[in-house]
């Protein structure tokens, strides 16, 4: 555990929001522009796969049209990559159509629950990292393997709450309280935080941010619950930094049986 | 092990009784089922499980809107060649069908889907008959070499090859394979295919495991509807989806629900399938495959297509056209009749070559579609419904 907090810095550059939000599910491009801009959110997630890649302007993959980059960090994701050396490729070839050498390393060879390969991420990450990459990869909540990949020079690791897209919150939790107690880099607690109340309790247990896409981009009003996720990241990392006071199995009274001592 | 075994111990007539007797009580047990199998498919998609249809779609539309967003991805068939040397009664291209046939050349192939493309499409879909002459595997990897620097993702749904001859059309760019296993049920399968090497009921049942093992990352299965009871054929094909999720674990699986269209040979249909009946199947498949893709072509008219799009379907076709060089008239001097495997030549003059005022080409389509709306329209559609239309989700770029 950090014992000092000073702020979201992620390979140097300094972030005010800890919340990170995906692209993916969106009912329109346009819907997707004002829930960014509602979450607050300075880096978002982009699918390689649905971006123009050729440096051409094609109008039916022109997701990235809808995000400022000046305004957000665009972190492209390898998302599809089956392997190690699918990603890497990936990640070269979003390099050169201009974007950022940031890559969210994900590889998850099973498309039914999209867990992360551990064995492949680590060997991309290896040749990311050493090819100048910002690598942020997605991992199962293996707290080995996070050390493994904050070993090979990863900016963050980013281990998943539950699977991607299942709404089903911290079910790693016990391993996430691990990973983040023995962090030397910012963890980033992405996957499965279907309610602003799973992403305070990542921010509660000290997760540095929160990455959330399916709860917001299929919500009725994506706006209002991105403003509801913001503001649970806040709420969240406030009550984290302040201390939450012990879990106790009985109540503790408010006049102890000891008063007559004093 | 291959899913023949598996099929094989199948109890498929046991489980259509224990639907066709299920209540709607069996039938509410088992939509709370987290972990539903194959007796839980067969009550969804039971008598008892229509007088529970709207539950049913709103269940599978906010599970497919969870695992799927609110998008609907895009695609478009484009056949290459209508030649074929199998005898499939319900089937136009069969072999002794006297139709207008034609293969086009790799050319021809790149000026449709460069048409197609100007429409929006990314993802195509190239489709063929059954030829080894004429649609070799190496004529495959061609067309799919020549399309690869111009559309980012290719599928194919051509005959059952082996896993060898597949691996040169992977190479070139190819990432996924369709192959309707047409119906499940042995007995009418023998009847329906009179002729030529699709009579392997077993050899063709196995083509999605020899295409995984090509390396094809996209598989796709179904059952055409209208030739054996619809539920059976339901329950098979749940079953070989399990298998494939299972074995083939690092594939992504669609369904296609197709159900018979006229077609030449005047083949109609031996089940009926209705509409609602359509709805519930779409819904039941979506509530135990959760990830499957769920595929809708235009066989469906229009009116229906928009109704099931917001319950459970993830991939649409637009625009459509089911005859080689139907989008261009790309090859449309070449057509032809083929008699005995040999090419016979229209006479000069002959009326076969008359232009027709609706079509760019005369060769002779598979099915008739009953959505004819424009790519645009649809897409338009798809919009209104709340969804919106990707055209590009893959890019063979990232790994050839």
């Amino acid at each position: 555990m950090r014992l000092v907090d000073d702020g979201l810095t992620i390979a140097g550059r300094a972030f005010r929001s800890r919340l990170i939000l995906g692209t993916g599910k969106f009912c329109s491009p346009e819907a997707m522009r004002d829930a960014l801009a509602a979450s607050g959110t300075e880096m978002v997630t982009v699918a390689l796969r649905r971006v123009d890649l050729s440096g051409g302007r094609d109008p039916y993959a022109n997701i990235l049209e809808f995000i400022d980059p000046k305004r957000y960090l665009l972190l492209p994701n390898t998302s599809g990559a089956m392997n190690a050396e699918e990603a890497v490729r990936m990640a070269r070839l979003a390099v050169a159509g201009g974007l950022p050498k940031w890559v969210k390393l994900e590889i998850h060879p099973d498309p039914r629950y999209l867990l992360p390969d551990p064995i492949e991420t680590l060997k991309a990450a290896e040749i990311l990292v050493k090819e100048g990459f910002t690598v942020l990869p997605y991992i199962n909540a293996d707290p080995v393997l996070a050390k493994r990949l904050q070993e090979a020079g990863t900016a963050t690791v980013m281990p998943l709450g539950s699977p991607i897209g299942s709404n089903r919150g911290l079910q790693t939790r016990d391993q996430l309280r691990i990973i983040i107690e023995q962090a030397t880099v910012p963890v980033v607690v992405d996957a499965g935080l279907g309610a602003p109340s799973h992403a305070a309790e990542a921010m509660e247990l000290g997760a540095d941010a929160v990455l959330v896409n399916t709860a917001i981009a299929v919500a009725n009003d994506p706006n209002r619950m991105a403003v509801a996720f913001k503001t649970a990241v806040e709420a969240g990392r406030i009550a984290y930094e302040v201390g939450l006071g012990a879990v106790q199995e009985t109540a503790s009274p408010t006049s102890p049986l000891t008063a007559f001592l004093s | 092990m291959s899913f023949v075994a598996e099929f094989n111990a199948l109890p498929l007539p046991a489980l259509v009784r224990r639907s066709l007797s299920a209540g709607t009580a069996a039938v509410r047990a088992s939509l709370n089922q987290t972990q539903p199998n194959l007796e839980d498919f067969a009550r969804l998609i039971s008598p008892a499980g229509g007088e529970l249809l709207e539950l049913l779609c709103r269940r599978s539309q906010a599970l497919t809107q969870q695992r799927f967003g609110k998008v609907i991805r895009m695609f478009a068939p484009l056949y290459l060649s209508n030649e074929c040397i199998n005898n499939c009664k319900y089937c136009g291209f069969s072999r002794d069908n006297p139709i207008l046939r034609v293969t086009l050349s790799v050319e021809d192939v790149l000026r449709e889907a460069r048409a197609l493309k100007a429409q929006g499409f990314r993802n195509l879909l190239l489709v063929a008959g059954e030829h080894p002459r004429f649609v070799s595997n190496g004529y495959l990897a061609e067309c799919v070499r020549a399309l690869h620097a111009e559309i980012p993702g290719i599928s194919l749904e051509v005959g059952p090859m082996e896993t060898e001859d597949y691996r040169p059309i992977v190479r070139a760019g190819a990432d996924g394979l369709v192959v309707y296993q047409e119906t499940y049920d042995r007995v009418v399968y023998s009847e329906m295919h009179t002729a030529g090497p699709k009579r392997d009921f077993d050899w063709r049942l196995e083509t999605p495991e020899r295409a995984y093992a090509a390396g094809f990352r996209r598989l796709g299965i179904g059952a055409l509807y209208g030739l054996s009871d619809w539920r059976q054929e339901a329950i098979a094909v749940a079953a070989h989806a399990d298998f494939l999720l299972r074995n083939c674990w690092k594939a992504q699986l669609t369904i296609s629900l197709p159900r018979l269209r006229p077609c030449a040979g005047e083949f109609q249909p031996l089940t009926h399938m209705s509409d609602r009946e359509l709805a519930q199947l779409v819904c039941a498949f979506r509530l135990v495959l959760p990830d499957a893709g769920l595929v809708l072509s235009t066989r469906e008219p229009a009116r229906l297509r928009d109704g099931l799009i917001p319950l459970g379907v993830t991939l649409l076709s637009a625009g459509s056209h089911t005859e080689p060089g139907g989008y261009t008239g790309a090859g449309r001097e070449k057509i032809h009749h083929t008699e005995r495997g040999r090419i016979v030549e229209l006479a000069a003059g002959s009326s076969e070559w008359a232009p027709q005022s609706d079509r760019a080409t005369n060769a002779t389509g598979q099915f008739e579609i009953a959505d004819e709306r424009s790519v645009a329209e649809v897409a338009e559609l798809i919009r209104r419904l709340g969804y919106e239309p990707v055209w590009k989700d893959w890019d063979a770029a990232l790994t050839a």
